[in-house]
């Protein structure tokens, strides 16, 4: 069975939910099986928040929190510094972070995107999940299209904050370099 | 980029959807004609999802604004009265606060449907998951399923409106599933063609009010008629087990996915085996395959019926045994054995004369945080034990 498995990390308000949950969408309207949950605290903003992606070809049996991430999505990066932020990546695993300038952790491959900057500069806001998305779907290369994530977006957001969004991902997908 | 190759399946089509919004799409599915729903943690989003669609004109259903659960549900009998197909749902404290009225509901025979996503209980005050709530509701005279998955809610609560209105039943169906874990977790459900699912459960008749012969409904009864009326509520609920295996059946002829009171995984050889209910049921199949793996006889069964407690289904699998758990996500207090279904079990086995050594394992209380390699090492416990006893899992003693 082959299963890639994505940790979100973010703060209350960031929207790490929703993008882990259309990542799980786009990858269903693919016709893959994926599962999105989120680990609920108290929902307040700001406050440290995971969400976990399991994409597959067979049905997945269990919801275990994801140990052993593939790939790690930090909304905030002064989240790195958490213990538990970094801990489990695969060997090969990537790391991708939202940040302005480059950053380097031991053992993993790490791409950054500003997207606090591009969620300013097109939503108005620094609602960073969907331009993570962005990202997320450059590190996944082939194996998930991003016409099926702008796709999935639609059932998350209406009107003109979906097609703002729609175009962030796309502007984020081409600003991330590997 | 990433190297690994995920396929794709090459299954039917599914929709991306949590097991709230599964539970909304089957209600509108099957084009329910009232709700009334209380908001309360991690039901909400049933009742949100049910406005927009009545709001859109998706549903034409009748939707009553109520200012609690007791509410909710009394509403929701008052439209069943009627011989509206009602629907609701509800969570923890707001199980809780209806439970007077689920008494009469199953009382007056209305065939209604709730859906309830299950929540710890306070205090103190938990959002998080297990399964106190609802099984504390298994003595109200409710038919219980329970499923473990966004599909399983889908599926159940279609077949919970026709086994609820099927004349040799009549009687209210609760369709439980974890919260958060089932509730709030995206996943692919196939969701059927509206019209199969119409022609499915053509919409029941019961005793209803009726203007032109006027009745009354649930008023008092002496000691000459109660019991009467209380042996005929226990009769419907006992034998209502034919009819939901008959649904569950039917079921799955007609949509292709196939349900039973009660579903085993790898117990044909089996010397050991978990009983499960739930989410727990996922990850005690992964746990057979790698307890497999190092030799032990494993096998899993998993309760898709809590009431009626599906007793001959159950025993045929525990027979033969040589031991068994059962893993219960709630805490009886001061109960014989601290979790509930692990007390259905033991009461099944006794009956029927049949006795093996038997673990009650408790986890998951409050959502803690389950893994698969806990039930592995509960297989390894099997294989060792000669006395049943209890085991709380994972607490800090």
């Amino acid at each position: 069975m082959a299963l890639i498995e994505l940790r979100w990390h973010g703060r209350g308000g960031q929207g790490a939910v929703t993008a882990s949950q259309a990542l799980a969408t786009a990858a269903i309207i693919e016709g893959r099986y994926a599962q999105s949950y989120p680990e609920y605290g108290a929902e307040r903003r700001g406050a440290p928040v995971r969400a976990y992606t399991k994409i597959s070809t067979d049905p997945i049996m269990d919801r275990e929190p994801v140990i052993n991430p593939d790939i790690i999505v930090i909304l905030d990066k002064s989240l790195i510094t958490i213990p538990d932020v970094l801990s489990g990546l695969k060997s090969n695993g990537y790391v991708v972070v939202n940040s302005r300038t480059p950053v380097t952790v031991n053992g993993a491959r790490v791409v950054y995107l500003d997207a606090t900057g591009l969620a300013t500069k097109l939503l108005g806001k620094p609602i960073v999940n969907t331009a993570m998305l962005g990202a997320v779907a450059r590190v996944m290369g082939d194996f998930m299209s991003i016409d099926s994530i702008t796709a999935a977006l639609a059932q998350y957001f209406g009107g003109k904050v979906l097609s703002i969004n729609r175009e962030l991902v796309l502007k984020a997908y081409e600003a991330t370099t590997l | 980029m990433i190297e690994k190759a995920v396929g794709k399946s090459t299954g039917p089509t599914r929709v991306a959807l949590t097991g709230n919004y599964a539970a909304a799409y089957a209600a509108k599915m099957a084009d329910i004609d009232l709700v009334a729903i209380y908001p309360i943690t991690p039901q909400t989003t049933i009742a949100e999802k049910l406005s927009e669609f009545v709001a859109d004109g998706e549903l034409a259903a009748e939707l009553i604004h109520v200012e609690s659960e007791h509410s909710a549900l009394s509403a929701t009998i008052g439209g069943a009265a009627v011989g509206a197909r009602a629907f609701t749902a509800t969570s923890s404290q707001g199980l809780e606060l209806m439970h007077e009225i689920l008494h009469i509901a199953a009382g007056l025979r209305l065939p209604i449907v709730m859906a309830v996503p299950s929540r710890a209980l306070s205090a103190p005050i938990s959002i998080h998951n297990d399964n106190s709530d609802i099984m504390n509701a298994r003595e109200t005279g409710w038919i219980m399923l329970n499923a473990s998955d966004a599909q399983e809610v889908f599926d159940m609560v279609i077949q919970a409106f026709k086994i609820a209105e099927d004349p040799r039943v009549l009687l209210p169906v609760m369709v439980t599933y974890d919260g958060f874990v089932v509730s709030h977790t995206v996943e692919g459900v196939e969701l059927p063609d509206a019209e199969a699912v119409r022609s499915f459960i053509p919409k029941g008749k019961w005793h209803a009010l009726d203007p032109s012969r006027p009745s009354s409904m649930g008023p008092i009864a002496g000691p000459d008629w109660y019991y009467e009326i209380k042996f005929g509520q226990y009769h419907a609920m006992r034998d209502s087990i034919k009819v939901i295996a008959e649904v569950m059946d039917g079921f799955g002829k007609k949509f292709g996915r196939n349900y039973s009171p009660v579903v085993g995984y790898m117990m044909g050889d089996a010397d050991f085996a978990v009983v499960t209910y739930g989410v727990t049921w996922g990850f005690v199949k992964t746990a057979v395959d790698r307890a497999r793996s190092m030799g032990i006889k494993a096998g899993a069964i998993k309760l898709n019926v809590i009431r009626p407690f599906p007793s001959d289904a159950v025993i045929s699998y525990l027979r033969g045994l040589k031991s068994f758990a059962v893993v219960d996500r709630a805490i009886y207090y001061g109960a014989p054995s601290p979790g509930p279904v692990y007390t259905d079990v033991a009461s099944a086995l006794f009956m029927s004369g049949h006795a093996v050594p038997a673990l009650n394992v408790i986890h998951g209380i409050g959502q803690r945080t389950m893994y698969i390699n806990d039930f592995v090492e509960v297989f390894k416990e099997l294989t060792k034990l000669d006395e049943s006893k209890v085991i709380f899992m994972g607490v800090r003693e």
